[in-house]
């Protein structure tokens, strides 16, 4: 455009150089000057217009451009959330095939656990599929519900619980139906977990996860140490117990955890917690001294210790290609109060007695880990009073050892492989095999530590 | 039960003690804003960086070390976009932190001050890890750099009005300084112009925004999902059709998938430093792209 200039001159020059041969005299030469000038200035005036309406046009364009990108801008400021106002929905899809040598009719030699423990039952199971749903309630409230669909076409509340997210001096309030905050592995989700099922300390101890209906306090120290302190005061429903109907609690834990870092690659979290808990009618299977499956009941106190280590190496912090996860806990169970056994002869029952896992996780490609967990169990006193006649009691110790490896195409798929000799029950030493597949969909879940 | 009341009791004689601040506490999600916050702010802020240019911040664990910063943390910077939906939520709930819950003064997320590119028409997770909002990883082009000093500085004389001054003097100060740094690499970089890239993650649409670089092929066959043989091979037969210059890679991502092309394309492969600390050279923002444009220009040659 701004070569106009020259080329109009040009063109000028052209239609005129003819008239200018054949002029033979000043006067005609004058005038031809003159016309000339007045056709050069005709055509600056006009190229001088059309430069400002370029000008013109070019500045409106910058800020039509400009306009486009803030409205852009603005457009992608919109919230961003998985379901614009609805809450986060996802949904966990498990099943299980367990192949195994002895029958499902489970126990621990020794131990009266309570709840519904033990292995998958043999064949194929729909594990346990988990829908949760979450939100910010308001400002102040977070709200969380996850429903377990479980293999017998039962739904159970497995958590729902809301929790203050603006309490001041890092206090956070939590109220309804939630995993307890004690040990590591408690609060973790069954599809989070390493192996197909629970540690036997957890399983002899917390009928393998305690959930409780109550509420948490938990208070965050200003250090740069990880230091949280909790406590939780609730209804007492361990091992599918109904917790007490009284005006006052039926369980109370206190729990504290410390955690930090060791340069970029490591970091641990170890902690140690009490429940205090006094379930009514707690059930658990046995074999009698005659050899027969039996039901006892159990109905007392019980308290419980927790220590827990978990430390996790990564090169650099970056665990894509490869990385390590070593975790132990170690749980005491003192208990005390009455033992009816298989619904005929109750007395008085105390038993002292531990139990102990440790394992290990290593990622050894992309997408690939295996691990190695070994569980012990020490079958500790046990005095059945004069239930000792019908239930033997010896110095039996439970152990297990599983190992497994797992590939995950993407952080939303699992499939696993387990394979494990448990020697829960001193007259059936079970060898088992697990393929177990896990999937997420809907909202991203974001893991805890 | 007793017990119980006793700690309760502590608990809260504890939560009293207030803890003096000097300065203003940051959190920053990423190498590069945690650099945008130290210029901004200087000796007014003390920043934490939770995560290093070596990481792969889509996957963070949720460490304990990083609930408790968060717990002091007056203002958190992210990228946002989903970039840290899998770590950063379960930190805010454990961090008992009113000030940077999601929708207060003190969350910032850079992604809602830029224009986004690569917003998906449609999300479905067959589609690799796909992000609602668009491509996270704007850091890559210096003008989203610009427009988020813009909005984080007003974000810092809002929570710390008693420095207003001293943040929007050092905003003025660095805008200058990186308007002229853009100039610069612009000049360097006009060589880069419409050149055939292949990349190992899609990572880097603002940088080929800005440079006017051509991605011809990714070497993740999903976003997130690594490099399989299959895929390498059709990326390579493509390229005999399509030839590219180079095999571009963040620093954080394995180097075989570009190395194993660039051996068999003949073409060059190039680890860029993505954020700051990605490469030795990438010691603050102007090196973090000195150091781009070097090394692009380095395998143009």
């Amino acid at each position: 455009m701004f070569k106009h200039k020259p080329i109009a001159r040009h063109i000028a020059l052209m239609f005129l150089l003819p008239a200018l041969v054949h002029a033979n005299d000043n006067v005609e030469m004058e005038s031809l000057r003159a016309e000339l000038q007045q056709i050069k200035q005709n055509y600056e005036a006009r190229i001088q217009a059309l430069e400002a309406r370029l000008q013109q046009t070019e500045s409106i364009a910058n800020t039509a451009d400009k306009k486009a990108e803030a409205a852009s801008a603005q457009a992608s400021k919109a919230p961003i959330s998985n379901n614009a106002l609805n809450p986060d929905i996802s949904l966990i899809l498990s099943g299980t095939y367990a192949h195994r040598s002895q029958n499902s009719d489970y126990h621990i030699t020794n131990f009266q656990s309570g709840g519904e423990i033990g292995p998958d039952t043999r064949g194929f199971n729909l594990g346990e599929s988990e829908l949760g749903i979450a939100a910010s309630v308001d400002d102040k409230f977070y709200g969380r519900l996850s429903l377990a669909l479980a293999n017998d076409n039962s739904v159970s509340v497995e958590e729902a619980f809301v929790q203050t997210t603006a309490l001041p001096a890092a206090l956070t309030l939590k109220a309804g139906r939630f995993f307890s905050g004690i040990g590591y592995l408690n609060s973790h989700h069954a599809h989070t977990w390493d192996f197909v099922d629970n540690p036997l300390a957890y399983q002899a101890f917390l009928g393998t996860q305690f959930g409780d209906d109550g509420v948490q306090l938990t208070w965050l120290a200003p250090t740069d140490l990880f230091l949280e302190l909790g406590a939780e005061y609730g209804r007492g429903r361990i091992a599918e117990t109904e917790g007490r109907d009284q005006n006052k609690g039926g369980a109370g834990a206190i729990f504290a955890h410390l955690g930090g870092d060791v340069g970029a690659s490591n970091s641990w979290r170890t902690g140690l917690s009490y429940l205090s808990v006094s379930p009514e009618n707690r059930e658990s299977q046995d074999v009698d001294a005659a050899g027969n499956t039996v039901t006892n009941s159990f109905t007392g106190n019980s308290q419980i210790w927790l220590a827990d280590f978990v430390w996790k190496w990564a090169p650099n912090g970056n665990g894509n290609n490869t990385s390590l996860k070593l975790q132990g806990e170690y749980l005491h169970r003192s208990e005390s109060g009455s033992l009816t056994y298989n619904a005929s002869n109750s007395d008085h029952y105390n038993a002292s007695q531990d139990g102990w896992y440790l394992q290990c996780v290593y990622k050894f490609l992309p997408y690939w880990r295996t691990g190695l967990r070994y569980d012990q169990l020490d079958s500790g006193n046990v005095n059945y009073g004069s239930n000792a006649a019908n239930l033997a009691t010896n110095d039996y110790n439970p152990r297990r050892i599983s190992w497994m490896l797992d590939y995950s195409p993407s952080e939303f798929s699992r499939i696993r492989l387990q394979l494990a000799r448990d020697e829960s029950r001193q007259e059936a030493p079970d060898n088992q095999l697990f393929i177990q597949y896990q999937m997420s969909l809907g909202a991203h879940g974001a893991h805890q530590y | 039960m007793k017990n119980i009341i006793k700690l309760l009791g502590l608990l809260f004689c504890l939560s009293n003690i207030s803890v003096a601040q000097a300065t203003l506490n940051v959190f920053a999600c990423e190498p590069e804003w945690g650099a945008l916050v130290q210029e901004l702010g200087g000796d007014k802020v003390s920043v934490f960086v939770a995560t290093n240019a070596l990481q792969d911040v889509h996957h963070i664990e949720a460490k304990p070390s990083l609930v408790a910063k968060l717990r002091k943390a007056d203002l958190l910077v992210c990228t946002g976009s989903e970039l840290e939906i899998g770590w950063l939520p379960v930190l805010i709930r454990q961090a008992g932190n009113p000030n940077i819950q999601s929708g207060k003064v003190g969350n910032f997320e850079a992604t809602h001050y830029v224009r986004m590119l690569d917003i998906p028409t449609r999300l479905d997770r067959a589609d690799g890890d796909v992000h609602a909002g668009g491509n996270p990883h704007i850091q890559t082009d210096p003008r989203n750099i610009a427009k988020v000093s813009d909005a984080l500085a007003q974000r810092l004389v809002e929570i710390d009005s008693a420095n207003a001054a001293f943040y929007q003097d050092r905003h003025e100060d660095f805008m200058q300084r990186w308007q002229s740094a853009i100039k610069r690499w612009e000049t360097q970089a006009a060589p880069l112009k419409g050149i055939n890239i292949v990349v190992q993650h899609k990572g880097f649409p603002y940088l080929e925004n800005w440079l006017g670089l051509n991605e011809v092929a990714a070497l993740e066959p999903k976003p997130g999902v690594d490099p399989t043989s299959t895929h390498l091979a059709e990326v390579l037969n493509q390229l005999k059709k399509q030839p590219a210059k180079m095999v571009i890679r963040a620093a954080y991502n394995s180097e075989k998938p570009s190395q194993w092309l660039a051996e068999n394309a003949k073409i060059q492969a190039v680890e860029l430093p993505y954020s700051v600390g990605g490469t030795p050279q990438a010691k603050d923002l102007f090196s973090l792209f000195d150091d781009t444009i070097r090394r692009l220009l380095e395998a143009n040659k």
